[in-house]
């Protein structure tokens, strides 16, 4: 199953600083809900401070995740099953002006 | 005390209690009172946020001619004109943000602009915060915006406030106005300016950014979420980056300021579809404005939703942990025999004590400006294998122990010593900071260095 991550808004620098990532996940045994998702990408794609990213099994406050452009929080937030083609985006909110 | 006996501890406690109450109620009234006097200081010229008359009244010939371009558009309209022209704006932060948001809302004929900034104009600002000049560098950015603001549209009333928000004064202030407008730059002013309008009721245009990319939404707004509804709890305060550190081009919170500006014009004028319940996320880079869809108000929100918690303003900076600034804050990290002045350092130089520099800044900012004979390893790969195997590999044909970590201001750098300290294998070294890094280089040894 393909699924494309990205981060932004300084999330990226918990990924080398890289933006966009497309994963292909093995799902034919186990679904991958968005709980899932997460701590496959502490234990793949975090280079460093894991906490930075994840904090209990969510992701840690200041961090917004959407699914398809949609807050996840409508989707079911954690328990989300992700589907062929999903877009995950982690937006880190900034606060300059 | 350890000898006391139960009841006497009891009846101490009791006391304690008794004297607290006493403390706390003295403490409230006392706050009583600093708002009453804070409601006197600062008050309007005029005393409502409803601009009077206006509304009713047709355009005038100047109007008319003035806004002629905007007026013909359908949608807008001599009503919409009427409506903008007594809407009153309140634009938090007179940054990068809040100039072109200024400008933009006094070109277009708002009514009233309150602007409010503690800060004085510095020459750094000047790449975004289009609004200030050479000629006014030192001089409160409040009045700074209000000068070009005027010179555009002397028929704007202009009210600056060369005040810091603060929890004292956020709900005076803001009761005066009908739109607020967040262009601030720090994490606990986001809270409190979230906070006060959803008290004061108030639609909040809440713009940001920073690097390459910035955000836009509007807050409290027609069932759609406040800032506390998206994040509850703060950002740890080590993952929250500011201009100063981070850099921003100019141009990126120019466009959000834009932006922040249609949004009240569309809530003013009632144009469109505000921006409320949608997240608009800019990447200069990229070229490309996303808008994705976020949740409504929620329900258990601790300020907004059906049974508030938070009903009147709180410490904000305690409750972020950070400060509500986006100026450096000097840290102390290490114990004073770990570190030197700049003087001292000097001598080292001078005479020719082996030792070996390392700037654990980021390449970029090497070039901007350095010290001669440093070796570069930014602060994030010090402990990795490789830059202990260069270090080490130094020292040895050096022939020192002695070690200097230099930074833009000396906190990166006590930072690098602790890491050294752990992770470098070679015993007896001497590791140290240089205090206030090539800022205070530049400010008390070389003042050819430029200052960044």
């Amino acid at each position: 199953m393909k699924v494309r991550l990205e981060f932004r808004g300084g999330a990226e620098l918990l990924v080398n600083g890289v933006t966009q990532h497309t994963l292909d996940l093995d799902d034919n045994n186990n679904k991958w809900t968005v709980a899932r998702l997460l701590t496959w990408i502490r234990d793949n794609l975090i280079q460093e401070r894991p906490e930075l990213f994840l904090q209990g099994e969510s992701v840690r406050p200041g961090i917004l995740v959407l699914i398809n452009d949609t807050d996840w929080e409508l989707l079911g937030e954690l328990d989300y099953q992700l589907v062929e083609n999903d877009n995950v985006l982690f937006i880190s909110t900034l606060h300059g002006g | 005390m350890e000898n006391w006996s139960r009841e006497r501890l009891i009846e101490e406690l009791k006391k304690k209690e008794s004297e607290n109450q006493d403390l706390q109620q003295k403490l409230e009234k006392r706050e009583e009172d600093v708002q009453a006097i804070l409601a006197k200081l600062i008050q309007d010229p005029t005393n409502h946020h409803i601009i009077p008359d206006k509304h009713q009244h047709p355009l005038n010939h100047r109007e008319v001619a003035r806004y002629s371009r905007q007026l013909i558009l359908p949608e807008f309209g001599p009503e919409g004109q009427r409506k903008l022209s007594s809407t009153s704006v309140l634009i938090v932060g007179c940054g990068g943000l809040g100039c072109p948001a200024a400008i933009y809302l006094a070109a277009a004929g708002v009514g009233r602009l309150g602007l409010i900034d503690y800060d004085t104009v510095e020459l750094n600002n000047l790449h975004r915060q289009i609004l200030h000049t050479e000629g006014r560098v030192g001089v409160a950015k409040a009045v700074s915006v209000a000068l070009s603001v005027k010179a555009l549209n002397s028929h704007v009333e202009l009210v600056p406030y060369e005040v810091a928000l603060t929890s004292q004064v956020a709900l005076i202030i803001i009761s005066k106005y009908d739109i607020v407008l967040d262009c601030t730059d720090n994490v606990a002013t986001r809270y409190l300016l979230n906070d006060a309008c959803v008290l004061g009721n108030k639609p909040l245009v809440s713009g940001s950014a920073l690097r390459y990319e910035g955000q836009l939404t509007v807050y409290h707004h027609n069932g759609g979420p406040c800032f506390r509804c998206l994040h509850p709890k703060p950002p740890p305060p080590e993952t929250v980056t500011n201009c100063s550190d981070g850099g921003v081009l100019g141009v990126v919170p120019g466009m959000i300021g834009c932006l922040q500006a249609l949004e009240a014009i569309k809530l003013a004028s009632g144009l469109g579809t505000p921006l409320s319940q949608k997240l608009l996320l800019f990447d200069a880079l990229q070229g490309t404005f996303r808008t994705v869809k976020l949740r409504g108000g929620k329900s258990d929100c601790e300020v907004c939703g059906e049974t508030p918690t938070i009903t009147k303003l709180i410490d904000y900076e305690q409750f972020c942990g950070a400060a509500a600034t986006d100026k450096e804050k000097g840290v102390q990290l290490l114990e004073a025999d770990k570190r030197v002045t700049v003087k001292e350092y000097q001598d080292v130089r001078m005479k020719e004590t082996p030792h070996l520099l390392i700037d654990v800044r980021l390449p970029v900012e090497l070039e901007i400006c350095a010290l001669t004979n440093c070796i570069n390893i930014p602060l994030k790969q010090l402990g990795k294998p490789n830059s202990i195997a260069v270090i080490e590999e130094k020292l040895s044909s050096v022939r020192t122990k002695s070690i200097y970590c230099v930074c833009r201001r000396g906190n990166d750098s006590q930072l690098a010593v602790k890491q050294l300290e752990s992770t470098l294998s070679e015993h007896g070294c001497q590791i140290k900071d240089i205090i206030g890094g090539l800022t205070a280089w530049a400010n008390k040894i070389d003042p050819t260095l430029p200052v960044y």
